[in-house]
């Protein structure tokens, strides 16, 4: 039968998100700026219902000419943010050096965090040394605020001898019992439930430690995610829900994540789990928002999802080049701005710290990097050789060797 | 002693390991105050209370993920998939999570998990409740892989696993749940009660994984089965008179190599089977390990009878099991009576 063609329904369509901003366009103004203090502070014990709608405000708490306003400031101290700022610029520091000897050749890979310092480093500080952190490889701001030494994490990124992971794991999959830092699969999303079982074991053991799960929007869409989140809902667990989200996974914009959603926090509330959507680059909103979700964890009211907005400022990673994906000035022009400077602007505002002291503390911090490199380099480097015997690759499969490890242990020498 | 059915051996094994060490902690979909679909967990939860055995969502992935984070923490977690069909959602938990931990962390983190699964065919399961993925273990560096065959070796290899500091996949074939079911499913099924294999020990005792188990002493030629199959197996020989050496593996990864050759030079003779399809099955490693180490006193070539490489059918499911007549063809066949080829591969 023929159809008059104006009488036939249109086909179907999918829709195929675009990103704001593609290679020859700009990041709109305006994009996520709302006033700092003006989300309230709930109590811990609020009703989730009640505060529903903080998954689709921003909670800031420095303004745009650095004062710290509104409910949420005050988490921490002056001297407490003179540390954040030290612990932001080490990373940054870090992370300079090590692409640098990646150019150089010394290591194989890299991933830097540039314009994410604050995250990792404000929530470590706003925990407990017994609470442990399941990380994707982007918060090595974590090991840097808690006091890794940085010369064990150049060991390992050198897979030289002296890597506490004895050369099994690209660089930056570091792993720290001891300062509370999960092993890194490199698998997206896997960690974020097992943080979840962590803190369920805590509960079931009658202790206090909570666990704090982080994961990138993009590996957000990852079914373990989703996993973790019926769990954490279900048996209230004490854990701390991150979302970094920092606009891009590799080339691909956070909207194939997030699908219809209006923020990533709404999949909170779909959980019933309170979700607030938080400045990333606001050193004192991630310490402010991140104690509240741990007070909240450890007095047994269970999970916090925080969806942080950030912007993943360099390269996915040292393999990646993303000129051929979005704008070259995207860092420049995102609307919440460098969270190191924000730090060093409020700190300067409110009289407690200067140019000159900035200045003496990079160079002071260039100097430790350097040293802590330089002794990293002299115990070699795995592209150059200077790898675990070969024999070591068959400890650690199982805790007792089995005899087929064993036999081919012995193929390969000894 | 006590005769018990493999689930009350299971339930029992799970009660002596709760009990001598608070660190076991049961989960997973229906195990809590049901006690499981096949009763495994029954009266756990009431004995031992809701933080020690608990209800889950469905969630494989989420169940393993989350076993994952309390063995790092410190726990000893025991976890039931319902049936093994439904653990490749956990597959990427298991592979790359539970079995890599110890070393990527080079001992830092580790992952002491049991994840027990029903496994196998001859319950009318259809696709999904009766396959038989141990090679998709057996294949992946870090992980322990038991597949059980009768009460006594459930109980004492369920607590060694339980107890193991690595992660160890736990089969039980379902079928041999209730009896030591002989392959012919149109008979009635002999209860564990009339068993030897069904007298299991009350309290504490384990079976060290990597150790296999004569099953039943022959001549003339070695059987190498796991599972309901063991059984399979000592039904074909009996009923085509072949005096068969016949080795329960109880454990594939850790093998017991020694247990194996040891047979075959004396028999010259290996007949392999299992449930699972043929094609890169766990026979095909264990056809690999008896000709690297025992071909000079091998007198027949190495035979496999395993399930077809098809998905398990639910009308044809006994065409497709590998029952007695299948495998005493073989038995006869390998000891050059005339037989019609019957193995996986036509000749």
């Amino acid at each position: 039968m023929e159809t008059d063609s104006a009488d036939a329904p249109p086909g179907l369509r999918l829709r195929i998100p675009e990103p704001i901003c593609r290679p020859g366009s700009s990041e709109p103004a305006g994009r996520y700026l709302s006033p700092a203090g003006e989300a309230r502070r709930p109590a811990l014990d609020e009703k989730v219902e009640r505060i529903a709608l903080m998954r689709k405000q921003l909670v800031r708490v420095l303004d745009d000419d650095g004062n710290a306003v509104g409910p949420w400031a005050g988490t921490a101290t002056n001297d407490q943010l003179r540390a954040g700022l030290r612990d932001m610029l080490v990373v940054r520091a870090l992370d300079a050096r090590m692409l640098r000897a990646h150019r150089q050749g010394k290591i194989s890979f890299y991933m830097q965090c540039l314009g994410e310092e604050a995250i990792a480093c404000a929530q470590q500080r706003a925990l407990r040394p017994g609470d442990m952190h399941f990380p994707t490889y982007r918060q090595q701001g974590l090991l840097v605020a808690s006091g890794y030494p940085l010369v064990t994490m150049m060991n390992q990124l050198l897979s030289n001898d002296h890597d506490p992971l004895r050369g099994r794991q690209l660089p930056v999959m570091y792993s720290s019992r001891a300062h509370r830092f999960f092993s890194i699969s490199g698998n997206l999303g896997t960690q974020y439930v097992q943080a979840v079982g962590w803190a369920m074991a805590s509960a079931l053991s009658g202790a206090t430690d909570i666990a704090s799960a982080w994961i990138g929007e993009g590996a957000s869409a990852e079914s373990d995610f989703h996993a973790a989140l019926v769990f954490a809902s279900t048996y209230q667990a004490p854990v701390i829900l991150n979302v970094v989200n920092n606009q891009w996974a590799i080339s691909t914009p956070e909207d194939f994540a997030r699908g219809a959603a209006a923020t990533f926090a709404d999949r909170g509330f779909g959980f019933g789990i309170p979700a607030l959507r938080v400045d990333g680059n606001d050193y004192l909103a991630v310490h402010a928002v991140s104690t509240w979700a741990a007070e909240r964890a450890r007095s047994n009211l269970g999970p916090t999802m925080i969806e942080w907005i950030t912007l993943r400022v360099g390269a996915h990673s040292t393999s990646d080049d993303p000129s051929g994906y979005r704008p070259d000035d995207a860092g420049a022009r995102f609307p919440l701005g460098d969270p190191i400077e924000r730090l060093r602007q409020h700190l300067v505002l409110i009289g407690e710290w200067d140019d000159d002291r900035h200045r003496v503390l990079i160079e002071q911090i260039a100097g430790e990097i350097e040293h802590a490199f330089t002794e990293a380099d002299s115990y070699g480097e795995a592209k150059a050789g200077a790898t675990s015997d070969p024999r070591t690759m068959f400890d650690d499969v199982y805790e007792m060797m089995p005899r087929h490890l064993l036999e081919q242990r012995r193929q390969v020498g000894g | 002693m006590p005769a018990m059915t493999m689930i009350e051996a299971i339930r029992d094994a799970h009660a002596v390991a709760m009990e001598r060490d608070e660190r076991v902690v049961v989960f997973g979909q229906d195990v809590g105050y049901f006690g499981g679909v096949f009763r495994c967990t029954q009266g756990l939860q009431q004995r031992f209370g809701s933080h020690r055995c608990f209800d889950t969502p469905i969630s494989e992935a989420g169940i393993v993920g989350v076993a994952v984070g309390m063995a790092a923490y410190g726990m000893r977690p025991c976890v039931e998939i319902q049936f093994a069909d439904y653990m490749y959602p956990a597959y990427d938990q298991i592979v790359s999570e539970a079995a890599r931990l110890r070393h990527r962390s080079a001992g830092d983190f580790t992952a002491p998990l049991t994840i027990r699964m029903p496994t196998g065919g001859g319950i009318w399961g259809g696709q999904t409740h009766s396959q038989s993925p141990e090679a998709l273990f057996t294949h992946v560096a870090g992980l322990k892989t038991v597949v059980v065959s009768n009460p006594y070796d459930a109980k004492g290899l369920l607590l060694a696993a339980i107890e193991d500091p690595d992660p160890v996949i736990f089969l039980e074939p379902k079928r041999v749940y209730n009896g030591p079911f002989d392959g012919h499913h149109d008979r009635p099924l002999v209860p564990w009660s009339t068993h030897p294999l069904g007298e299991v020990p009350d309290g504490y005792y384990s079976i060290e994984l990597g150790t296999a188990r004569v099953h039943r002493p022959g001549s003339d030629l070695t059987v190498l089965a796991y599972g309901t199959l063991v059984h399979v197996a000592q039904t074909a020989a009996d009923e085509v008179g072949v005096d068969a050496d016949i080795i329960d593996l109880r454990t594939l990864v850790p093998l017991d190599v020694d247990t194996i050759v040891e047979s075959v030079v004396k028999t010259g003779r290996c007949l392999i089977v299992h449930e699972a399809t043929l094609t890169s099955g766990f026979g095909a490693e264990l056809s690999a390990t008896v000709q690297e180490r025992a071909f000079h006193h091998l007198e027949a070539p190495i035979t496999r009878v395993c399930g077809w490489d098809t998905p398990y059918p639910h009308a044809l499911e006994w065409s497709y099991f590998p029952g007695p007549e299948r495998v005493g063809a073989a038995m006869l066949q390998m000891m050059g009576a005339d037989a019609p080829s019957v193995t996986g591969r036509g000749r």
